[in-house]
């Protein structure tokens, strides 16, 4: 093993990285921990902790309410936390940023807008076979009430994106292609560009679910030009309860509204209601303030690190778990391609994931097991579940050695 | 024997194992293999107690007096534990078995795979096992 070469940090830089993290002193089992569930949460540092702290000693109030100081000081950290999320993605315009609970909100935000005014019975929407639940419910709760359409792009045998089958589903009733930027359960990277370039063809707006993506490597918005792109800000060392739903500038004010209330207005009387503009038109309520400002700590951590160091640093963990876990004869890797961001997905052969994973937590290792809540993709496979490792920026080879040198010890206890 | 009897005579058998976790599993993984299968025309819908992740079947029977169960996994651990609680709760009366409170998981150090958190359906094996029971306690 080639220990801090290559694109992996070296072991001074990881050290000061994990010493950020005060979960890390946690021991489980016994042992000190080794996070590999990181594709469902992140491990927060101390930078976020203490930013959410400090908001709640020194600035709680609400925003855009008040005249007197501490709403304004509120309501400047919010809109600041807004524009450091929109110079992140690169977008120009901070008001195309809003701000959701998640990513799955953000989907049922454009999923309920769309399916509102714009989409018509019989209209189709395209989705891969590798989607999150959360990028296919919202659309075929839709479907079912106004007679839309679900296609599917197929996986070839390596589970990757059938880039050619997709060309052929698009038709002039394809209205929308909502796609996983990476696949949670694989950590496949979808080729954005070659769907985009079809999408176009047909004029279909394209959504882009960032969860697995904006965790693991740079995302330039307007590089990509999606319509929509959402992601959370849990899985990027932010808090849970706030996420981003982008979207390009004429969206905000074609997009119908799904959900409204207060804070959204200009002026209301009971028969009519003009709205706000910009990005407070989609946050109704007092939205998750303290969370803003944790998402904003977050990016700049990210970034005081760089997007480009994480993502080779990831892969590189990635490519050495697949090496070596590829060695195992009793292990199945699924989605085996070398272009994946920081997820891994295998099952030992004969093994059900579940004691694959409760044996690994008695060594102190967190992985996931089960469904990771794409279903369709488990069927497609033909497994219950799998196994899932999936990588942050503070993880190690070392980790990676330790899982592999344990996991063998698992495969000798199950077989 | 008396569940409390079968209870003693596993705790003493864990024992053994002292704090070695990976032994105990080893020895629970030993008793999922052991475990006499459910008959194949058991393991329907209706006798399935869904986990989130592992399922396990289990079917019972009443005959003199006493509750007779059979049931599977398709996980080894969750299954070893299924053959700990047959083990127990198996052969006995109804009345007994509604009263029984399985400390003797607690005991060997096994309550974790209780939790209802763990998406295994072991908590789901017990109340259905308690519940055909207590079907049977008028009878």
């Amino acid at each position: 093993m080639e220990k801090g070469k290559g694109n992996t940090l070296d072991g001074p830089a990881i050290q000061r990285i994990r010493n950020d993290f005060p979960i890390f002193k946690k021991v489980i089992n016994g042992q000190s921990l080794v996070y590999f569930d990181n594709g469902a949460t992140v491990q927060k540092p101390l930078q976020v902790i203490q930013a959410i702290e400090n908001y709640y000693y020194q600035s709680n109030a609400n925003i855009h309410r008040g005249v007197h100081t501490l709403s304004r000081e509120a309501t400047e950290l919010y809109e600041t936390a807004r524009n450091t999320v929109a110079a992140h993605f690169n977008v120009a315009n901070p008001q195309q940023c809003v701000f959701t609970s998640g990513t799955t909100e953000g989907i049922n935000l454009i999923a309920g807008g769309l399916s509102k005014a714009i989409l018509r019975s019989g209209d189709e929407i395209i989705l891969t076979a590798y989607e999150h639940h959360s990028n296919i419910l919202p659309w075929q709760l839709h479907a079912q009430e106004r007679g839309l359409k679900l296609k599917v792009i197929p996986l070839k045998s390596d589970q990757s994106l059938d880039i050619a089958a997709a060309m052929t589903l698009f038709t002039d009733r394809t209205k929308v292609l909502a796609v996983a930027h990476v696949s949670n359960t694989l950590g496949l990277i979808t080729d954005l560009q070659a769907l985009f370039k079809i999408a176009q063809q047909y004029n279909v707006i394209t959504v882009v679910d960032g969860a697995q993506s904006s965790p693991h490597m740079p995302v330039n918005l307007p590089e990509l030009d999606p319509d929509f792109f959402v992601c959370s800000a849990h899985k990027m060392y932010g808090p849970t309860g706030i996420g981003l739903l982008y979207m390009k500038e004429k969206w905000l004010t074609e997009l119908p509204l799904f959900k409204t209330g207060g804070g959204t207005i200009k002026t209301v009387t009971f028969e009519h209601t003009e709205y706000a503009e910009g990005a407070l038109r989609f946050e109704p309520g007092t939205p998750h303030i303290s969370g803003a400002v944790g998402f904003a700590a977050a990016i700049d951590y990210m970034n005081s690190i760089d997007m480009s160091a994480i993502y080779k640093h990831e892969s590189e963990l990635v490519r050495y778990a697949q090496t070596r876990l590829l060695e195992l004869p009793e292990v199945e890797v699924y989605g085996q391609s070398e272009h994946k961001a920081g997820v891994i997905s295998f099952n030992v052969k004969g093994a059900h994931p579940f004691d694959v994973g409760t044996l690994l937590d008695k060594y102190g290792i967190a992985v996931r097991t089960g469904h990771h809540c794409t279903q369709p993709l488990m069927q497609l496979l033909g497994v219950q579940g799998t196994v899932r490792a999936s990588f942050a920026i503070y993880n190690t080879l070392e980790e990676v050695e330790y899982f592999i040198e344990k996991l063998k010890r698992v495969i000798t206890l199950v077989s | 024997m008396q569940i409390r009897e079968i209870e003693e005579e596993i705790i003493s058998e864990f024992e053994l194992f002292g704090d070695d976790w990976e032994q105990k599993y080893e020895h629970l993984i030993d008793l999922g293999k052991s475990l006499p299968l459910i008959e194949p025309g058991y393991k329907t819908d209706v006798n399935l107690i869904k986990g989130c992740q592992s399922r396990v079947w289990m079917h019972s029977d009443f005959k003199e007096g006493k509750m007779i169960f059979t049931a599977d996994s398709d996980a080894i651990i969750t299954k070893g534990m299924v053959a700990l609680l047959v083990r127990v709760l198996s052969h006995q009366e109804p009345v007994a078995i509604v009263n029984a409170r399985l400390e003797f998981i607690d005991q060997i150090g096994l309550k974790e795979h209780l939790s209802p958190t763990r998406a295994n359906g072991l908590v789901s094996m017990i109340n259905r096992m308690k519940q055909e029971a207590l079907q049977h306690l008028s009878k």
